[in-house]
């Protein structure tokens, strides 16, 4: 067996296990959705104590924006949890301005799902690190020189990102498994199916450090954006709730009742979506100069250059947008997911059917 | 939930404490989620002069320069889905051919020259206009908050959402006891929030002693930096770049070239080139190597490394060098790129006297990745009638099913040339420009191939054989006469295609691009933040030490800072009275 084959079957294991995650992240959610209709039945009837949870109890589920389990009851904006500062969503005043609307968080305890579906996570993420780097060794050069390798190393830069930001971010990011681990099987499935190229040497065009830095901080970017993407959506999913959640009663039944509200989830992606920036701007710097030495100008609007540059000013604007009045918020969310689509049609579409010198997609 | 009565309460000191200070100056509809609710925009009479100011500030506003954010993203695509003729000449002029109708229509918008179109020049100049009318009074005000005391300490700082408090212990017996150890606290506090690279200012109001802090100033000389910059890359990318040039050449291996304004096959100065600026050195290509694969059985013949041997002949002497892919050579002044490579048969063609009327080596340009390549020889003069003959050279030569010929391998294995002859006119004559690369065949009679009936001309290296009517012989020379019969493997020379350029704005352009992307870090992750720090005495005679934060702009990490100077200044607070604090 050729190491390339050992390498296709380590991702192929990997999209099982990254399958399994993603069945107990949906679970997980189901079980939030549950805990939130429990909450507000429970409510309803009078109790105000139902969702148990108790504050003390919840390590790893800090009650966002310092809702506590008599939330329903507090809809109308006097709650009882004042102890609770408004943790990382604090944004001083700012969060306080927004949290005056903002609705009611129900908190959901621990959850044995969750914990499942993130040790899935971690194996299967290295099971796809195996695989790449086996991929990497059979062509013994970076995995990352045609469409198949760019989507496995891309995945698994998702991947990794959201392992390290699980780490290192003070607010609980799991339920954002769902989406981390389904956009990663599709594009692994879609990679191994349709993109599949079996191990060729480099042409002279891609022999270059350039390769090494300048895609690989592309590929960073785009699990940055990917995560910031998911945290956008969310964002827009939960402002929604909250502009609705005092009249309808089955918006309180969601599972984004468990979730951050939707300024801490905006500050969220505002902080990985900069991160995707900058690294994309450094994409876009390192491309020129490759470019530079390998085709003798530093910039020709060549189409993978174009979609390059449109990607950067589209996020350019939506940083822009969280900084200009009006926008903040739900609009500047809409540019974040408008970014992470054209990042998306910039690998698929432009890659795969528009002309350019950019034509190493393998294919 | 933060109440809402106290949260107002809490905006109010917020504002308070934000407005004593020197915040930077920023465009009326800036929010950065702190500023209190959006002041009413109604819009009063307004005269000429208060007219032209309106549209400035509008221009100059938050909202604008967002606005022509987007419509530049949206006014690239275009770009990107027809061919444009500055990256793409050919395939615009298939585009043309393709749809003879949309073309024109397309092209009145200037949709073959998306970028120096007028719409997206004057999406990008007005943005810069916004950009600059921006910058320009930021930077102002920047240079003076640069010089200006942190802001005096407001008045309850427990209200502001980063606080925390700690108790001066040491039991103080008296009043004046007291004041002693806050003065010494506070005075230990101001040197270390100056070693943790805040500037510092005391204030003390009615005997409560403070000190103001504020830190940061970086996020502003940033973004101003990042945006400076932008202006930067645009005016030397617009002016810089006129004083460059670029040329094209192809060059057959033993030919060479000199850098001089007729040499090049194709030349485009920028508006302020001066040729005489060109070092008339000489390039002459030794050697072309190309290497494919050869062993990895899914790769066959993919091209491995092509390596040009070349010699400069310059004022400064002679210097063997190689360009590569990748690998420009830089020679007196100018950047020499490898950008492409094919087989130039050496061909002759004689009268029927036998006295050689042409003798070349051709470049054919290459038309798929096994090198199959097509040629055109023109032969003006040495016969009662022109001919012309549009060639085929395939590298290793094999027959399809359809009996036409094709490639299978780029290197020469088993070389072969078929040629088309046409007689007649090549319209070269009345100086009309032509392409070297192209055959007009209106005023010629085909002899051979296609339809006529008569087979085309087939050679392999170092045969030679009639033209058709009696019009002389051609032969396709090898360039290795001693090889043994069965290795072509040098027998036809190779050509390298050549680009030179000169660009003055590169470096330039490179230093404003370090420029943004250095301001980009600083103003995305340097905090700016204040901090105050308040001994208050309080009515049971307890000296309490009050820190409190201020976040200006995005600053995730406040709350932690404010706790952990205070962890620093007076120790760790005790863990009963911890409010929940994550
Ligand atoms: C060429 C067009 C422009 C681009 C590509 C651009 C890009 C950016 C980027 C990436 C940032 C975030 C990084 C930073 O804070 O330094 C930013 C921030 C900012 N830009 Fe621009 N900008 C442009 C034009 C303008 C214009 C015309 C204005 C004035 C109306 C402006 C005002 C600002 C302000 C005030 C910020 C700070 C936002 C904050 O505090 O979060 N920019 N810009």
């Amino acid at each position: 067996m050729t190491l390339d084959e050992i390498s296709i079957i380590a991702v192929y294991s990997a999209m099982a296990v990254y399958a399994i995650a993603f069945i107990a992240y949906s679970i997980d959610l189901a079980r939030r959705s549950a805990a939130s209709t429990q909450a507000t039945d429970a409510a309803s009837a009078g109790t105000s104590d139902a969702a148990g949870a108790d504050l003390a109890g919840s390590e790893r589920e800090p009650a966002l924006q310092g809702a506590t389990a008599s939330a329903p009851a507090s809809a109308a904006g006097s709650a009882g949890g004042t102890t609770a500062a408004p943790p990382r969503a604090g944004r001083g005043a700012g969060a306080a301005r927004r949290g005056a609307s903002a609705a009611p968080s129900v908190d959901y305890g621990r959850s044995p799902s969750l914990r499942v579906a993130v040790a899935m996570t971690v194996i299967a993420w290295a099971l796809h690190l195996a695989a790449t780097v086996l991929r990497g060794v059979a062509a013994s050069r970076v995995p990352w020189a045609n469409m198949y390798e760019f989507a496995l190393t891309g995945t698994l830069v998702i991947t990794t990102v959201f392992l390290v930001v699980l780490l290192i971010a003070k607010t609980d990011l799991r339920f954002l498994g769902t989406f981390v681990t389904g956009l990663v099987l599709v594009l692994l499935g879609i990679a191994t199916v349709n993109f599949y190229v079996s191990v060729v040497p480099l042409p002279p065009a891609l022999q270059s450090v350039w390769l090494v830095i300048h895609v690989f901080v592309a590929t960073s970017a785009v699990g940055f954006f990917a995560l910031g993407f998911a945290l956008s959506v969310v964002q827009l999913m939960q402002s929604r709730r909250e502009a609705i959640v005092a009249t309808a009663d089955s918006v309180k039944k969601s599972f984004l009742a468990t979730l951050p509200d939707s300024t801490a989830l905006e500050n969220l992606a505002y902080r990985v979506n900069i991160i995707g920036f900058i690294l994309w701007t450094f994409t876009l710097m390192a491309g020129a100069i490759w470019a530079e030495k390998a085709w003798g100008r530093y910039w020709g609007w060549d189409t993978k250059e174009v979609w390059t540059f449109i990607i950067w000013v589209v996020y350019a604007g939506y940083i822009h947008a969280r900084a200009t009045r009006g926008w903040r918020g739900s609009r500047s969310a809409w540019l974040a997911i408008i970014g992470f689509s054209a990042v998306l049609f910039n690998f698929t579409v432009v890659n795969l059917f528009f002309k350019g010198l950019h034509a190493y997609s393998g294919l | 939930m933060v109440s809402s009565r106290r949260s107002e309460a809490e905006r109010a000191d917020a504002a308070s404490a934000r407005d004593t200070g020197v915040d930077p100056l920023r465009p009326a509809d800036y929010d950065d989620g702190t500023a209190g609710p959006a002041a009413s925009v109604t819009a009063p009479k307004l005269g000429p002069l208060e007219w032209l100011r309106f549209a400035w500030r509008q221009l100059t506003s938050m909202r604008t320069a967002l606005l022509l954010l987007l419509l530049l993203a949206i006014a690239a695509v275009p770009g990107s889905l027809v061919p444009q003729r500055s990256s793409d000449p050919n395939g615009v002029v298939q585009y043309f051919a393709d749809n003879p109708d949309l073309a024109p229509v397309l092209d009145s918008f200037q949709m073959f020259d998306v970028y120096t179109s007028v719409w997206f020049s004057a999406i990008y100049l007005l943005l810069f206009v916004s950009l600059i009318g921006c910058i320009i009074p930021r930077t102002k005000h920047h240079l003076e908050a640069l010089r200006a005391r942190p802001p005096k300490t407001p008045a309850r700082l427990s209200r502001l959402s980063a606080y925390t408090e700690r108790e001066l212990d040491g039991g103080a017996d008296d009043a004046a006891d007291a004041a002693a150890d806050a003065e010494t606290a506070i005075a230990s506090a101001s040197t270390e929030l100056k070693k943790a690279g805040y500037r510092v200012e005391r204030y003390d109001q009615r005997g409560v002693p403070s000190v103001s802090a504020e830190r940061g100033y970086l996020r502003e000389t940033g973004n101003l930096v990042f945006h400076t910059a932008l202006v930067g890359v645009l005016v030397t990318v617009a002016i810089g770049g006129g004083f460059g040039f670029s040329g094209q050449r192809v060059i057959v291996e033993g030919q060479s070239f000199v850098n001089t304004l007729a040499a090049y096959d194709s030349f485009n100065p920028g508006r302020f080139f001066d040729d005489g600026r060109l070092t008339p050195y000489r390039l002459t290509l030794d050697e072309l190597d190309a290497v494919y694969e050869t062993e990895n059985t899914d790769a066959l013949g993919q091209p491995i490394d092509f390596t040009a041997h070349v010699t400069i002949d310059g004022p400064d002497g002679s210097a063997e060098r190689d360009v590569k892919v990748n690998e420009p050579l830089y020679e007196y002044g100018t950047d020499v790129y490898l950008l492409g490579n094919g087989y130039a048969p050496t061909i002759t063609v004689r009268d029927p006297d036998g006295e050689v009327i042409f003798t070349d080596s051709v470049p054919f340009l290459p038309q798929d990745a096994n090198l199959t390549s097509i040629g055109v020889i023109k032969v003006p003069d040495g016969l009662d009638e022109q001919i012309g003959m549009v060639g085929f050279f395939y590298p290793t030569q094999s027959t399809l099913s359809t009996g036409a010929y094709t490639s299978t391998y780029p290197d020469l294995v088993f070389p072969v040339l078929t040629l088309n002859v046409y007689s007649g006119d090549l319209g070269i004559d009345d100086g009309t420009p032509r392409s070297v690369y192209q055959l007009d065949t209106s005023g010629m009679e085909q002899l051979t191939g296609g339809q006529t009936g008569v087979d085309s001309v087939e050679l392999m290296p170092g045969e030679s054989t009639e033209l058709p009517n009696g019009l002389g012989t051609v032969e396709f020379a090898t360039a290795t006469p001693d090889a043994a019969g069965d290795d072509f493997s040098q027998s036809v020379p190779r050509f390298a295609s050549f680009d030179v350029h000169h660009d003055p704005s590169q470096v330039w352009v490179l230093v404003f691009a370090l420029l943004i992307l250095g301001g980009l870090l600083l103003s995305l992750f340097v905090p700016r933040r204040r901090m105050w720090v308040k001994a208050v005495t309080r009515p049971d005679g307890r000296v309490v030490l009050e820190y409190a934060g201020l976040a200006r702009g995005d600053d995730p990490g406040l709350e932690r800072a404010v706790e952990e100077f205070a962890d620093r200044h007076a120790g760790p607070r005790p863990r009963s009275d911890d409010p929940v604090v994550e």
